[in-house]
C-alpha cells in the first residue's frame, strides 16, 4: 500500500504461521528432557491457534524449564526465581490483545513463587500456567524440590527427602476462583498436546501440571508409569480433554470424570487409582480480575485532563 | 495569651466581653495543636482548621502526631494523637519551633508533647477540664497534680469545659467535641466561620453522612464559636498576603497520587505499608476517573512484579512504598536495572531498621535505594523536599523512567505524607500524559538494546510491536538481548547502564544556594528538612555569621558543580533525620565514625571533608534544634 504508514493500515492479507515462525533458539535441555516434548506441543498449538508471535508472550522465572521463552521466537520474559506470575499478571492487567503463557517450574511456582501460585489463582487472569513438574531442581542441580517423593535422594538430602510431597492439583483446586486445572505428562503428545490447547481456548487462568522426566536427576523416576500407561487414569468426559480413539486406547484405566464436578476432581487429584491425568476441573463462569484491571483502557487523554481538573478543584482554596 | 505581637490594636470597634475591652492582636504566624486519644477526631479538627486558615489565604502546614497503635490505651502519656497546625501571613514550609497554644482533650497525652520539645514557656494550653470531676478519685488527682506540674514548667495553663459544653448539644459529646474545638479556634483566631461550614459540609457529603450528622457538627461549631466569643479576653488576626495564583491545600501523599494521574500512569501496583498507604487509599477513590487502575498485590514482591510486568507491555507503572517494602523489591527493581523497564517507585521513609517505626520519620533508606541490591544496578534516586514536589517529581520520574529506560526512585518521608500545606494549583499539561502504547513496527534489523555507545541509551521493544520479538532477560545479555557470558559483553553492558546516569548528569543544573554563596559554612540537606534547615539559616545569618545551605533534589545522579560549590565555603556539613556517630564520640574514633547518608555519599563524590549532624527523634526536625546544632559547629570556625 504504496504511501500509507504500516500502522495506519490493517495488513490486508495476513500472513500464514507456520511452525518455522515459532521457532527461537535450538533448544539446550538435556538429551531426553521431556520439556523438548512440552516445547513442540506448544509450538504446535500456536501454528493452530495461529497466535501472531509479535502479539505472544512466554514469561518465565528461572530453572531449566524458565529458559523456555529463549526457544520460542515470540516475545518472551525471563525474570526472577519464583515471580513469573506476578510478571505475567502484570502484563496480562492492561494488555487484553496480548497471547500470554507461563513456563514455571515446581521450584519456581511450588516453593519460592508460592504466594503468587496461590494468588494468580485466586486473580484467574487469562493466562496459560505449564507448571513443569521434575519432582527436582534441575539447575542448582539436584536439590529436593516440594514435590520430590518422600525417601527421594538429594544433595540436600543425601539419606532420603523426610517428607511426603506437595500436590499441585490438590492445591490448586483448594484456592478460590480455580478456573482449569489440568494434568498430563510430556511422553504423551497426544494428550500433552490436547490438553495445552485446551488450556490456551479457556478464558481464565489455566494451571496445567506436566509431569516431566529429568534424564539427569531422576533418571528412570517415570519408567513404570511410561512403560505401564495402566498406572495411569486417564479421565474422560466430553467437556474434558479430547483424545483420539486410537490413543486413548493405551490407557486401560480410565474414568469419566464431568469437570464440572469439583469434588469429585478433588478427590481424584489425590489420585487413588493412579496418576489421573486430563481435566480435574473447568468453570467458566469464575470472575477474571483482567476484566477488572483493562477498565478504563479507553479514556481519552482529553477526558483524563478533565477529571484531574475537577479534582484538583476540590482541594483549592 | 501568647504570641509575639506586632501591632496591638484596641480601638473602638474592638469586640467586648461584658464591658471589657476584648484584645486584639496582629500576628504573623502561630503554631497550634490539638492533642487527644486516639480516635476523638483530633487530626480531622486540625485538617479543617488548616483548611479554612488557608482558604482565608494564610501560608499552612500541618504535622499530623499518630501514635504507633491504632487504639492506645486512654490517657496514656505515649497514646498521644493529633496535629500541628502552623499557620501565618508567610508560606509555611516546616513544622517550626515550639506550639503557642495547645488544645487538649486530656492531661496525660500532653506530656508525650512535653517529651517532644514541642512546648516552651509560656505555651498556653486549653485543657478539657471534665477530669477535675470525675467520678474516679485516682484521675480527678492525676488531673490536678499534672496541672499545678504544667504551672510549675511555666505554661499558661487554663481548663475550658469542652466536654461540658459539647454534652449540652450532643449526646455522643465524644464525637462532637472535636468540631466544637474548631469553633472554638475559629472565634479566638477570627477565622470565617461560615468557610468552615461549607467545608463540613464537603467532609461529610464525600463520607456519604446525611443532613443530619452536617446539621449537628454545624451546631457544635457555632456552640464552640459562641463560648469562645463569650469566655475568651483575647484575639488575634493573622493577616493574609494578596494571592497571585490559585492555590491548593493537600497531603504529600495526596499529591503523589494526583502526580501519578497527572503524569498518565495507568497502574499503581501496592501492599499495604505505613505510611504509604494513604497515597494508594486516595488514589483507589479516584483512579477510575483517569482511567488508571490499583492493584493490591499479595506482597511487596508481587507488587512491584506486576508493575514491571505492566510497565514492560508499555504503560509505566507506579508502586508506592515504604522502606520495609523497598527492601523485599530490590532483587524487582535490579531485574528493571538490568533489562531495563522503566518503573516509578515511591518510598515513603519511615523510622528503621526492621519494622522500626512505622508511623514516623526518617530519611534512612538513602543508601539502600542508591546501593541496597544485588551487583551494580545504577538508577535513578530523587527525593521530594516539599508537598508540591511530591507532585511533581512522579511526573518527572515518569519521563526519566521512560526516556532513560529504568527505574526511578522518589524518596519522600512520613513527614511530608501526613503533612498539608498550600502550593500553587498545578497547571495540568497533556504533555505530562504517558504516550500511548507504541504499536508501530519495529525498526527492522534494529536490536532491542541497540546501545548508544556515548549516552547507554536504547530502546526496547514493547509486546505487540511487528518485528520486533525478542526475549527479555535478567542474565547478562548482548545487543540483542542473547544471554552472554563473555568477560568483554558483562563489562560493556555494565558500561552501558552506567553511562545513562552520567548522560542524565549532564542535563541536570548545579543546586541553588539559600543563603551565602560563600564564607563560614555550607549546610547541604535532602528532602523534608529543606525548609527548616533555611529557616535555621536564616536566623543564623542575622548574626551576621556567612552561612548557606542547599538542597539536593538528585542523588543519584548527583547533581554537578557540588566540587566547586563546596570549595566555597571554610565547612560543609549535613543535617539529616537519619542516624550517624557523632563527632568526636571517644567510643568511636575519628576513623571509625560513621557519617549520615547525604555525608558518606558526598564525601565519596567530593572528596571534600564533609561533617555532618543527624538526629533520629522519629520527628521533623525543627528549626531552634538545627539553629543549636548549626551554632555549636560554627565556634570552631573563625
Amino acid at each position: 500500500m504504496y504511501g500509507l504508514k504500516t500502522d495506519w493500515i490493517e495488513d490486508p492479507t495476513p500472513r500464514y504461521y507456520s511452525l518455522e515462525d515459532y521457532e527461537g533458539k535450538v533448544a539446550r535441555w538435556c538429551t531426553g528432557c521431556g520439556d523438548h516434548a512440552v516445547l513442540t506441543a506448544v509450538q504446535r498449538v500456536c501454528k493452530e491457534e495461529q497466535l501472531a508471535p509479535d502479539k505472544t508472550v512466554f514469561v518465565s522465572g528461572i530453572g531449566c524449564s524458565s529458559r523456555f521463552p529463549h526457544y520460542m521466537k515470540t516475545y518472551g520474559f525471563h525474570g526472577l526465581h519464583g515471580r513469573a506470575l506476578p510478571v505475567a499478571c502484570g502484563i496480562r492487567s492492561r494488555r487484553p490483545d496480548l497471547h500470554i503463557f507461563v513456563a514455571t517450574g515446581d521450584g519456581d511456582c511450588c516453593s519460592i513463587g508460592t504466594a503468587h501460585w496461590i494468588h494468580a489463582i485466586h486473580y484467574n487472569m487469562n493466562l496459560v500456567v505449564m507448571l513443569f513438574d521434575n519432582n527436582c531442581y534441575g539447575l542448582t542441580k539436584n536439590q529436593t524440590s516440594p514435590t520430590s517423593p518422600k525417601g527421594a535422594k538429594s544433595n540436600t538430602h543425601p539419606r532420603g527427602a523426610a517428607l511426603d510431597p506437595l500436590n499441585p492439583v490438590q492445591t490448586t483446586l483448594g484456592i478460590a476462583n480455580a478456573s482449569f486445572v489440568a494434568r498430563t505428562v510430556d511422553w504423551n503428545p497426544p494428550h500433552l498436546h490436547a490438553t495445552l490447547l485446551a488450556a490456551h481456548r479457556h478464558k481464565g487462568l489455566s494451571f496445567v501440571q506436566i509431569v516431566q522426566r529429568c534424564p539427569h536427576y531422576k533418571l528412570g523416576f517415570h519408567d513404570p508409569l511410561q512403560n505401564d500407561p495402566s498406572q495411569l487414569l486417564l479421565m474422560t468426559h466430553e467437556d474434558g480433554i479430547q483424545l483420539d480413539d486410537s490413543i486413548a486406547r493405551i490407557f486401560k484405566n480410565q474414568k469419566e470424570h464431568d469437570p464440572s464436578d469439583m469434588d469429585e476432581g478433588r478427590e481424584l487429584a489425590g489420585d487413588p487409582d493412579g496418576i489421573s491425568i486430563g481435566l480435574f476441573y473447568r468453570n467458566n463462569a469464575v470472575d477474571r480480575y483482567d476484566e477488572y484491571t483493562a477498565q478504563g483502557l479507553a479514556t481519552s487523554r482529553g477526558e483524563k485532563i478533565e477529571a484531574l481538573k475537577a479534582e484538583l478543584s476540590r482541594y483549592q482554596i | 495569651m501568647p504570641a509575639e505581637s506586632t501591632t496591638n490594636q484596641s480601638d473602638a470597634d474592638s469586640p467586648a466581653i461584658n464591658g471589657n475591652e476584648v484584645r486584639v492582636r496582629k500576628i504573623p504566624e502561630q503554631i497550634v495543636e490539638i492533642v487527644s486519644d486516639s480516635g476523638e477526631g483530633a487530626q480531622t479538627a486540625g485538617q479543617l482548621f488548616g483548611t479554612v486558615s488557608a482558604k482565608m489565604g494564610n501560608g499552612l502546614w500541618t504535622v499530623e502526631i499518630i501514635p504507633a497503635e491504632i487504639e492506645p490505651p486512654a490517657r496514656s502519656q505515649e497514646g498521644a494523637s493529633g496535629i500541628r497546625i502552623r499557620f501565618g501571613t508567610e508560606p509555611m514550609t516546616n513544622m517550626g519551633d515550639q506550639a503557642d497554644l495547645v488544645v487538649s482533650f486530656n492531661e496525660q497525652v500532653l506530656y508525650s508533647r512535653i517529651d517532644q520539645s514541642a512546648l516552651r514557656t509560656g505555651t498556653v494550653l486549653l485543657i478539657d477540664d471534665r477530669w477535675a470531676a470525675d467520678e474516679d478519685p485516682v484521675i480527678q488527682e492525676a488531673y490536678q497534680k499534672a496541672l499545678d506540674d504544667f504551672r510549675e514548667r511555666g505554661y499558661d495553663v487554663r481548663g475550658i469545659p469542652i466536654h461540658g459544653e459539647t454534652s449540652k448539644i450532643t449526646d455522643t459529646p465524644m464525637r462532637g467535641k472535636n468540631m466544637w474545638v474548631v469553633g472554638l479556634l475559629c472565634a479566638l483566631y477570627n477565622r470565617n466561620l461560615e468557610i468552615a461550614k461549607d467545608e463540613v459540609q464537603k467532609i461529610f457529603e464525600r463520607k456519604r453522612k446525611g443532613q443530619a450528622v452536617v446539621d449537628m457538627n454545624h451546631k457544635l461549631l457555632d456552640a464552640g464559636h459562641a463560648w469562645a466569643i463569650e469566655h475568651l479576653d483575647e484575639r488575634f488576626e493573622i493577616p493574609s498576603k494578596e494571592q497571585e495564583q490559585e492555590m491548593v491545600v493537600m497531603s504529600g501523599n495526596a499529591a503523589v497520587a494526583m502526580g501519578a494521574m497527572a503524569a498518565g500512569i495507568e497502574v499503581c501496583s501496592m501492599y499495604p505499608i505505613t505510611p504509604a498507604t494513604s497515597a494508594t487509599h486516595y488514589l483507589s477513590s479516584i483512579f477510575h476517573e483517569t482511567g488508571g487502575t490499583i492493584h493490591q498485590a499479595e506482597d511487596e514482591i508481587a507488587a512491584a512484579g506486576f508493575a514491571v510486568g505492566a510497565s514492560y507491555a508499555g504503560k509505566t507503572a507506579i508502586t508506592i512504598t515504604s522502606g520495609p517494602g523497598m527492601a523485599l523489591k530490590t532483587e524487582m527493581l535490579a531485574l528493571a536495572v538490568m533489562a531495563e523497564i522503566p518503573l516509578v517507585v515511591v518510598d515513603v521513609q519511615r523510622g528503621g531498621p526492621s519494622t522500626g517505626l512505622p508511623t514516623k520519620v526518617e530519611q534512612g533508606d538513602l543508601l539502600s535505594s542508591l546501593f541496597g541490591m544485588p551487583g551494580d544496578s545504577p538508577k535513578v534516586v530523587m527525593a521530594a523536599s516539599s508537598i508540591d514536589e511530591c507532585f511533581h517529581f512522579v511526573i518527572t520520574a515518569r519521563k526519566l523512567a521512560e526516556a532513560f529506560y529504568t527505574p526511578v526512585i522518589v524518596l519522600t518521608d512520613a513527614n511530608l505524607a501526613t503533612g498539608q500545606t498550600s502550593f500553587p494549583m498545578p497547571e495540568l499539561s497533556e504533555d505530562w500524559l504517558s504516550p500511548p502504547v507504541d504499536q508501530s513496527p519495529w525498526q527492522e534489523g534494529l536490536a532491542p538494546y541497540a546501545w548508544d555507545q556515548e549516552t547507554g541509551l536504547s530502546r526496547r521493544p514493547i509486546p505487540g510491536q511487528p518485528g520486533g520479538a525478542f526475549v527479555l532477560t535478567g542474565l547478562t545479555h548482548d545487543e540483542n538481548s542473547h544471554i552472554a557470558y563473555a568477560s568483554a559483553i558483562n563489562q560493556r553492558t555494565m558500561r552501558m547502564r552506567s553511562l545513562k546516569m552520567a548522560a542524565l548528569a549532564k542535563t541536570l543544573k548545579p543546586p541553588e544556594i539559600h543563603g551565602d554563596p560563600e564564607g563560614d559554612m555550607l549546610v547541604v540537606g535532602w528532602g523534608s528538612t529543606r525548609s527548616a534547615i533555611d529557616e535555621a539559616v536564616d536566623r543564623i545569618r542575622k548574626d551576621g555569621r556567612k552561612v548557606g545551605s542547599l538542597c539536593l533534589r538528585f542523588l543519584s545522579p548527583m547533581e554537578p558543580g557540588l566540587k566547586e560549590i563546596f570549595s566555597r565555603y571554610k565547612k560543609v556539613m549535613t543535617v539529616e533525620i537519619n542516624y550517624s556517630d557523632d563527632l568526636g564520640d571517644p567510643a568511636v574514633g575519628d576513623e571509625h565514625r560513621r557519617y549520615a547518608q547525604l555525608a558518606w555519599l558526598l564525601r565519596a563524590h567530593t572528596l571534600v571533608d564533609v561533617d555532618c549532624w543527624s538526629r533520629v527523634p522519629g520527628q521533623p526536625l525543627p528549626p531552634w534544634m538545627i539553629e543549636e546544632a548549626l551554632r555549636g559547629r560554627l565556634e570552631g570556625i573563625k
